[in-house]
């Protein structure tokens, strides 16, 4: 019942004899506001660099410690005649766009701990404004940190060509994307800042370790694969990879090698169908 | 649904429409009810005054009048709209300073004023024209530049009332403004508040537990364990408690007591060390007791009746204890609970 959508408002005032120039004014309004919230995550992200450092210590750890070592380990390499650092690097970059993504929503917990999100809340415009802001701040703030990890590509020897690039970055949008708005849909259900930072970390290790950002699918113990193949972030994972190593082994399933396109389909779905989710449950309040 | 007024009303019976308008409000929470049967109207540029205890439900009040708790029975306008049906329109006429700050401490002055502007539709090209003179009025100009982590209680206080101010809403509501701030903070807010009724002739609703602040508002609400037990200007109710209290010390006492008792067959009593007596008028008393006493007078006191008088005569005890008494898990401000799982 706190759903105010525009059309709502104009039709119940007394008088509404103006009720385009409303309407405009209710949309311009609830735009803005969209982009101020969007603004303030990343005028916060600015203000607190030990965010942006501590956010990329733990894929350098991971790409340059885990793979080196695994790497010596594995010397026939993976599939796909790669390297085993090489075919780490693009699950390291997803594997930190999920962490950021996810850990952005934490302003919402955060917003309400302090209270600015009453101010919000008050304000004259709609909820779903302030959900889209948060997702698109988040979902920046992910894509900005993963980005940074780009200039480690050279080091572990994966060419990146400017189309490469390009189709990198709309992947990693994308996951950011169905990321953030999970995240989302997390932090309205979760009232206090320890239950969100448990929860986080319940649910991405799972998340990224059943995701083939870490190791190969193939030659995986039935169980294991069935799983891999069930976590929808397998294929934002695999898209990501793929889209830089093009050599590198696809997602299979029962021998039928999904398409790119199909995966950056099923992500966007996904990823649309958490937003939506989380409106609904960030409208639902009194 | 025309609104049936809950009686004549001195202060609205002028030809404007209220601007809050209250009937027969209820919220409870569970077993528990907060505010029960609520109504009144406060009339355009007013400054009402809801005084009461913690836990009396003046803060629940508020939020179902800004749209922050929805309202278990009965109804209320603001600015002419319906707090239940008409959301948006009553958000965007009101303006309010919570009791908890809701500043972002990240941002600086200027992008809290900035963020809000933007919220409540303020055009753009208006939003430094109106920031401006407001960051003066509080004093924050220089400071405008800076992270408000950086401020002081005060400060950021003063802030949300510039922020409150910057759409120039028609009805200011104050939840506790000044609680917790020290004296000279508190008088300075006074001073803008005072300063904009002037000017802006904005209507303001205020809570407070403060005897002081609620002397300054054009009438008050008497709010006890969620009901409003009387309601008019603070001199009306203080009036209505009638007598004032005089107080002498004397060279002997018992003598006084006699004396006065015989003169003017009032009714004297000890306390504190002192002989206490209540009149109507205590001012003119004074001299016509010097009159009859043949005692030394060390001192004598006139206290006209306080608010704190008026509020033990409709609720039988002082402020203070009544806010021992009542439980505080609903003083824990309900707005912020705002938002959890509906």
């Amino acid at each position: 019942m706190a759903t105010h959508s525009p059309t709502d408002a104009v039709a119940t005032s007394a008088s509404a004899p103006d009720a385009p120039t409303r309407r405009q004014a209710t949309l311009t309004r609830n735009g803005r506001t969209i982009g101020m919230v969007w603004q303030r995550e990343l005028i916060r992200l600015r203000r607190t660099p030990t965010r942006i450092i501590t956010g990329l210590a733990q894929p350098i750890i991971f790409l340059f410690i885990l793979g080196a070592g695994l790497g010596s380990l594995i010397q026939q390499g993976v599939p796909g005649g790669l390297d085993y650092q090489e075919f780490l690097f693009p699950g390291i970059l997803s594997m930190s766009i999920i962490t950021s993504a996810l850990f952005s929503a934490v302003s919402i917990v955060w917003d309400r701990e302090f209270g600015f999100m009453r101010e919000m809340l008050v304000a004259p415009v709609s909820r779903t404004s302030i959900v889209l802001g948060k997702a698109l701040g988040g979902g920046t703030v992910a894509v900005v940190q993963g980005l940074i990890l780009v200039v480690a590509a050279p080091i572990v020897g994966v060419d990146l060509t400017v189309g490469r690039l390009l189709l990198l970055i709309l992947s990693l949008l994308l996951l950011a994307y169905a990321m953030t708005a999970f995240g989302i849909v997390l932090a309205t259900r979760i009232e206090r800042m320890e239950s969100f930072q448990m929860v986080m970390t319940l649910v991405l290790q799972p998340l990224i370790f059943l995701s083939g950002a870490l190791f190969p699918l193939q030659n995986l113990p039935t169980w294991l694969s069935v799983i891999t193949h069930l976590n929808p972030a397998t294929y934002a994972v695999d898209l990501v990879r793929r889209s830089v190593l093009p050599d590198a082994p696809a997602v299979e399933i029962d021998g039928w090698v999904v398409p790119m396109w199909t995966e950056a389909l099923l992500v966007l779905a996904i990823g649309t169908a958490l937003l939506a989710l989380a409106v609904r449950l960030f409208n639902r309040t009194d | 649904m025309p609104p049936a007024p809950t009686g004549p009303d001195p202060v609205t019976d002028s030809a404007s429409a209220p601007a809050v308008e209250v009937e027969h409000l209820v919220k409870r929470f569970g077993d528990f009810t907060a505010v029960d049967d609520v109504s009144f109207t406060v009339a355009p540029g007013e400054l009402f005054g809801f005084l009461g205890p913690n836990g009396a439900g003046k803060t629940t009040t508020i939020s179902m009048l800004c749209t922050l708790l929805s309202a278990s029975a009965g109804q209320a306008r603001v600015d002419g709209y319906d707090i239940t049906t008409q959301r948006d329109e009553v958000r965007a006429s009101i303006g309010l300073v919570f009791q908890d700050l809701t500043l972002d401490d990240y941002l600086t002055a200027e992008e809290n004023l900035r963020f809000h502007a933007v919220m409540y539709g303020v055009p753009r090209s208006q939003v430094a024209e109106r920031m401006m003179p407001l960051l003066d009025m509080v004093g924050l100009t220089e400071r405008r530049a800076q992270q408000v982590r950086f401020f002081s209680g005060g400060m950021k206080r003063r802030l949300e009332i510039a922020r409150g101010l910057i759409h120039a809403p028609r009805v200011l509501f104050l939840d506790e403004p000044t609680i917790g701030l020290d004296p000279q903070t508190r008088a300075h807010i006074w001073d803008y508040v005072d300063e904009l009724r002037c000017r802006e002739s904005t209507t303001m609703f205020l809570t407070t537990h403060y005897m002081d602040e609620a002397e300054r508002c054009d009438r008050i609400a008497i709010i006890d364990q969620g009901r409003i037990v009387a309601i008019d200007t603070p001199a009306a109710l203080k009036a209505a408690v009638g007598a004032d209290t005089v107080t002498f010390a004397t060279a002997d006492d018992a003598l006084a007591a006699r004396q006065l008792q015989d003169a003017f067959g009032v009714e004297v009593v000890g306390q504190n060390g002192g002989l206490v007596v209540r009149v109507p008028d205590g001012e003119e008393f004074v001299p016509r007791a010097f009159g009859v006493l043949t005692v030394g007078v060390q001192s004598v006191s006139v206290r006209r009746p306080s608010l704190d008088d008026v509020f033990i005569k409709f609720t039988g005890r002082a402020i203070r204890d009544a806010e021992a008494g009542a439980g505080d898990q609903f003083k824990m401000n309900p707005m912020v609970r705002g938002f959890r799982r509906g």
